[in-house]
This record gives structure tokens, C-alpha cells and sequence, in this order.
């Protein structure tokens, strides 16, 4: 069944429309809410939507409880090629649990927020940007990783981020809702203005072996569950550009390298100078890799997880 | 910085007076901020003749940088050029961090440790405010020495999550006594607001006993919060047709707009006052969604 939770007037003869789809099962009360598209120009959720939402309604018989699937909780971004909320400055994903009182945006996150509040589970799916490809891993706030760990480890991904709580944190989705005790588990991966069917063949595996640990899938789940490496169980190394110029890569994607491997090239294509060779200072996996080639001082180029010397 | 293919990235200051690091001052720090960069050109303009006349105090060391993003400002766009981040959501910055945390925190270095900071800053809704001083509830902000500005208004308001990487409230946190001037229009030249900015951060100065400069008074301000003020928002999406400008003295019930069909020029509502009061904020562009922040009036 489609539902339209929120519908807003804009100035010609259109209103703004968000929508989901609630799958409900034969049976159960149990709630999964998958959203996606707070980012106009992050689609890799969108397949995972669509094949989500393709088996289960296959599959109706064997689903225990109610899945509501959220493709676009920024429909005028996705549908414009934008980022933000188009005619708004702040970012969407930074001004959660929102305002009834305030600007239009502001009472949509607070809408968006009451209709997710009370899940047993969201999965608010993000692809990163178009500058950077993310290996498939959940990001979790350190605040609330014993509760969400157990859950991201079932998803299927490759990596489990916890991270520190900054600030800005605070005002994002995920975690406006995990203080409301609505648990939620935060997917990066891929790259923005992409879909990777590889990656969302994963997830949807993972979504599958959640609900089914959730007590909400009688169907079959896939044997090979990737265990996912802990954060926590060693160092994310970040490297910045140093210079401005164009990058050529040497590497690809979620490779293991080397101390002192060759990253990538940043050149001057002006004068055929190279910038600099940007070496990898760990041993270890990169699972975040500039994908746009163009940096300035400062661009993020690369993250390498290093993992703790095992006695 | 250096960029790949445009002109070396610069940020300019300009110091006058000798002695402690009293003001700091900075202008535009998003790309549409043309009305903060006008003030600022005119604060450092006065501020050249009166160093030429003697009447910077002795001991006090002004900086003003006038912009901190015209990499934006050159190509028409209000954040940073490259990857769209906003400058003034990246403070206290950080050295090793993405170019914006960068510039942030090339800039926040120079201006930290200065008694008094002044930005000259934009709000996120388009539209006309009465000037004003705006200044964040964080403990260490400082209404009386705001009145010495003698805008109409001090603002304060409590600041949410994604507040606290702006700079002024950096600048509060390491015990800056920081003020943002919220002087009317961002995109477009309004001179008469730009004229109060400017005149307000000279007798501020003056005040603060840091720059000999003669000037009428200026307002007794009223110092106001979110509390005193009422939020009107639009019903229906529509073109607006409004009939009042900020600073208007209004009375309960009066009509303030109509939102009209956008094909017929039917009135589709009528928006009338509340309360009594004055129109704090005005909602300036035409076209207007549901739910939009139409006004903002101080209740009397």
C-alpha cells in the first residue's frame, strides 16, 4: 500500500509529496523502515528499495511483521539532481528532529520524524557524494554502539564504522531517532549519483538476515553473511590532499595496501609536474576512495582502516 | 591556497591600530553575501582615514577581513566553489581536515584572539530583517556591551546542534565577545541598512573607547528572544502578495498579505496579523511554498 505521509503546497499547481510503501505481512507487529534519498544525489538506496520491495511483495506469505520502504525523504533533490532541499540552505540531514513551528523543511523532518518514531528497526541508507566511494559498512555513534553493533553486524557489509559523537551529529537523522530509542543503523556505501548493483545485492542479503534474526522472515536467507570488521578493532587513518591538482589513481577500490604503497598521483596537467605521490603511511584496507579527480588542498583522498597487530 | 586552474586563493586582512588584539572584524564568508562585503569595503574605508587622522586609540589592534569565500562569490555561488560545504559550518576548522575545515581554520587562527569579534552575517530564509545584533545563548554572550552598537534590536537565541560550528559561537566558546550584524538583505546592495551596519560597528568601536569617531547615538536597543516573537507562516503555496516591509508597526488583525493563485490571481489566503506588534523578518521572494516563514513579529 502507497501512503502519502506528507504532502506541501509549492507555489504552481504541484505539491511536494513523500511517500512510502508499507508491506505488510500475513501476520506480526514488528516494524523495519528502510529510508534512503535524505541526499538528492546519493542513489544507491534506491535499488535496494526497488528489490526490496520486489521480493518481499513476491514473498508476502513468508514475511512476519510490516516493512516500510522510503525511497526518497528528499523527493525534490533526487527528482532535480541536488543534494540538499532545493530553496534551502542547510543541509537536510542536519536539522532533524525538526520544528512544526519553523520553515517548511524544518516541520517535514519533524513530520518524517513522528512517522518513523516507535520502528523496531530503521535503515537509513546514504551513498556518500559523487567525490568519494564508500566500501559497503554501517556507521554507528559511539553513544549507542552496544545496542547497534549486534544489529550492523548482520547486514551483510564489509565494515562497521563507530565513530565519535561531533556535534553535528546530533542533528541527523539517525541519531534524532536513536535518542527517541527508534534504533537506527546508518549504511554508506558506494558513490554518490551511482548505483552499484553489487552493493545492493548485499544489502538487501543483509536486510534479509536482520529481519530474519528480528523474528519477521520465514524465507530463505543467504549462506555466505560477510562478518564485518570492527573499528573499534583498530586505527582509521584519513588522508588529505596536500596540493591541488588532478588526481590519477593507482589503486582501486577496498584493496588492502601496503605502508608506503602508491595511493595515487596528484598532477599538473598544465605543466606535466607531478604534485604529489600520495603513499599509503599503514598497512591496511581502503574503504573510502576519492572517485572525483579533481582536489584542492585539504580534499579527502582516501580512508584505510588499519587493524591492530594480532599477537 | 593554490587551485588547480584558477587564481591563487587569498584571503586578505587589513590591521590598524597598534597595541592588543582588541576587534576583529569579517565580512562575507559565503559566496551571496555581496551586502556584508559592501559593509565591510566601507568599515575598512573609514577606518584607513581615521588611522590617517590619529584617532585610533593607542594600544588597540583592529583586523577586519573583508572575505573569506569569493572563490564563490566570483562564480555566483553562496558556498564553497568546489564541493558546495559552508565555510562558516566548518569553525573552529581543522588544519588537517577537508579544504573547508582548512580555510576555517586559516581564518579562525588569525581571529581568535581577539577581545571583541563582529561578523557581518546572512540568515538562512531570504528575506529583510530589521538590523540587528544576534548573538547565541551560550553563557558568555554580553547584551549591554551588544546595545553599544545602537541597532534597533539584540537578538539572542538559543543555538541548536548544527550552531555550534558557526563562528560566532566559536568565537564565544574561546571567550571572544562575539556579535553577528544582521543588517537586512544578503544578495542585493541595500544601502540604507549597509549605512546602519557600518555606522553601528564605528560607534561600537567608538564606544568601546577604541577609534575616536562622532556619531549620532543610535537606538536604545531592546534586547529580544524567540520568546517575544511570533512566527506567521503561509497556509497554501501561491504567489505572495504582500503589503508590509519590516519595520512596520502592525495591529491584530491587520492584513499583511495574500497568497494568490498563481493562475488565476484568485486569493487563495489572506494572512492577517495575530498580535500587535512590529515585523521583525519579511519573507521577500515571490513564489512561496506551504508552511513557509512568511513574518516575524516582536510582540509589544
Amino acid at each position: 500500500m502507497i501512503k502519502t505521509i506528507i504532502s506541501e503546497g509549492l507555489p504552481v499547481d504541484e505539491n511536494l509529496l513523500i511517500r512510502k510503501n508499507i508491506i505488510r505481512g500475513k501476520s506480526g507487529k514488528k516494524r523495519l523502515c528502510i529510508v534512503t534519498g535524505t541526499h538528492g544525489d546519493e542513489l544507491e538506496g534506491q535499488y535496494v528499495c526497488f528489490e526490496l520491495a520486489r521480493q518481499l511483495e513476491k514473498n508476502r506469505d513468508l514475511l512476519h511483521g510490516i516493512v516500510e520502504i522510503y525511497p526518497a525523504l528528499n523527493p525534490l533533490g533526487v527528482d532535480s539532481v541536488q543534494r540538499g532541499f532545493p530553496t534551502f540552505d542547510l543541509d537536510m540531514n542536519r536539522i532533524f528532529p525538526g520544528d512544526q513551528n519553523g520553515h517548511l523543511i524544518e516541520t517535514i523532518a519533524s513530520s518524517i520524524i513522528q512517522d518513523l518514531e516507535g520502528a523496531d528497526m530503521v535503515i537509513d541508507i546514504h551513498s556518500s557524494n559523487i567525490f568519494l566511494r564508500e566500501m559497503p559498512q554501517v556507521r554507528v555513534n559511539i553513544e549507542s554502539a552496544d545496542t547497534l553493533v549486534p544489529y550492523a553486524k548482520l547486514l551483510n557489509t564489509d565494515f562497521i564504522w563507530v565513530h565519535d559523537a561531533a556535534t553535528v551529529l546530533q542533528a541527523t537523522l539517525a541519531h534524532s531517532l536513536n535518542t527517541l530509542n527508534t534504533k537506527t543503523l546508518v549504511v554508506e556505501m558506494g558513490v554518490g549519483m551511482r548505483i552499484t548493483r553489487e552493493y545492493g545485492d548485499r544489502l538487501v542479503e543483509g536486510i534479509f538476515n536482520l529481519m530474519t534474526h528480528l523474528g519477521m522472515w520465514q524465507g530463505a536467507v543467504a549462506p555466505d553473511i560477510t562478518t564485518p570488521t570492527l573499528s573499534t578493532d583498530g586505527e582509521v587513518c584519513f588522508m588529505n590532499a596536500d596540493a591541488s591538482g588532478i588526481i590519477i589513481p593507482s589503486i582501486s577500490h577496498s584493496v588492502t595496501v601496503k605502508k608506503g604503497d602508491l595511493l595515487c598521483q596528484i598532477v599538473d596537467p598544465l605543466r606535466g609536474k607531478v604534485l604529489q605521490n600520495v603513499l599509503s603511511p599503514v598497512d591496511g584496507v581502503v574503504f573510502t576512495l576519492r572517485s572525483y579527480p579533481v582536489v584542492y588542498e585539504g580534499s579527502l583522498i582516501a580512508r584505510i582502516f588499519s587493524e591492530k597487530q594480532r599477537l | 591556497m593554490n587551485s588547480p586552474y584558477r587564481d591563487e586563493f587569498r584571503i586578505q586582512g587589513f590591521r590598524f591600530g597598534k597595541g592588543k588584539k582588541t576587534v576583529a572584524i569579517v565580512g562575507s564568508i559565503r559566496g551571496d553575501e555581496v551586502q556584508q562585503q559592501f559593509i565591510c569595503s566601507q568599515i575598512v574605508k573609514n577606518l584607513i582615514e581615521i588611522e590617517e587622522n590619529g584617532d585610533i586609540l593607542p594600544g588597540h589592534e583592529i583586523l577586519v577581513i573583508p572575505s573569506v569565500n569569493h572563490f564563490s562569490m566570483n562564480i555566483n555561488k553562496r558556498f564553497w566553489a568546489m564541493d558546495n560545504t559552508d565555510i562558516n559550518r566548518m569553525f573552529p576548522g581543522y588544519e588537517k581536515g577537508e579544504t573547508t575545515q582548512r580555510i576555517a581554520h586559516a581564518v579562525f587562527e588569525k581571529v581568535r584572539k581577539y577581545k571583541y569579534g563582529i561578523q557581518l552575517a546572512s540568515f538562512y530564509l531570504p528575506g529583510e530583517f530589521i538590523p540587528h545584533v544576534r548573538m547565541m545563548n551560550t553563557g558568555y554572550q554580553n547584551t549591554d556591551l551588544a546595545r553599544h552598537f545602537g541597532l534597533p534590536y539584540v537578538m539572542v537565541r538559543d543555538p541548536r546542534p548544527y550552531d555550534t560550528t558557526l563562528l560566532n559561537y566559536n568565537w564565544q566558546i574561546f571567550k571572544t565577545q562575539a556579535f553577528s550584524i544582521y543588517s537586512g538583505s544578503t544578495d542585493i546592495i541595500h544601502k540604507p541598512s549597509a549605512k546602519m551596519a557600518w555606522v553601528s560597528v564605528l560607534r561600537f568601536l567608538s564606544q568601546m573607547n577604541i577609534i575616536n569617531y562622532e556619531c549620532h547615538a543610535g537606538y536604545n536597543s531592546s534586547v529580544i528572544t524567540d520568546i517575544n516573537q511570533v512566527t506567521v507562516k503561509s497556509d497554501c503555496g501561491g504567489i505572495l502578495y504582500s503589503f508590509c516591509d519590516a519595520n512596520n508597526e502592525i495591529r491584530k488583525g491587520d492584513l499583511l498579505a495574500k497568497i494568490l493563485d498563481p493562475y488565476t490571481g484568485d486569493t487563495l489566503s489572506t494572512i492577517l496579523s495575530p498580535v500587535n506588534g512590529i515585523l521583525f523578518f519579511v519573507h521577500q521572494k515571490p513564489l512561496i511554498a506551504q508552511n513557509t516563514v512568511l513574518y516575524k513579529i516582536i510582540v509589544h
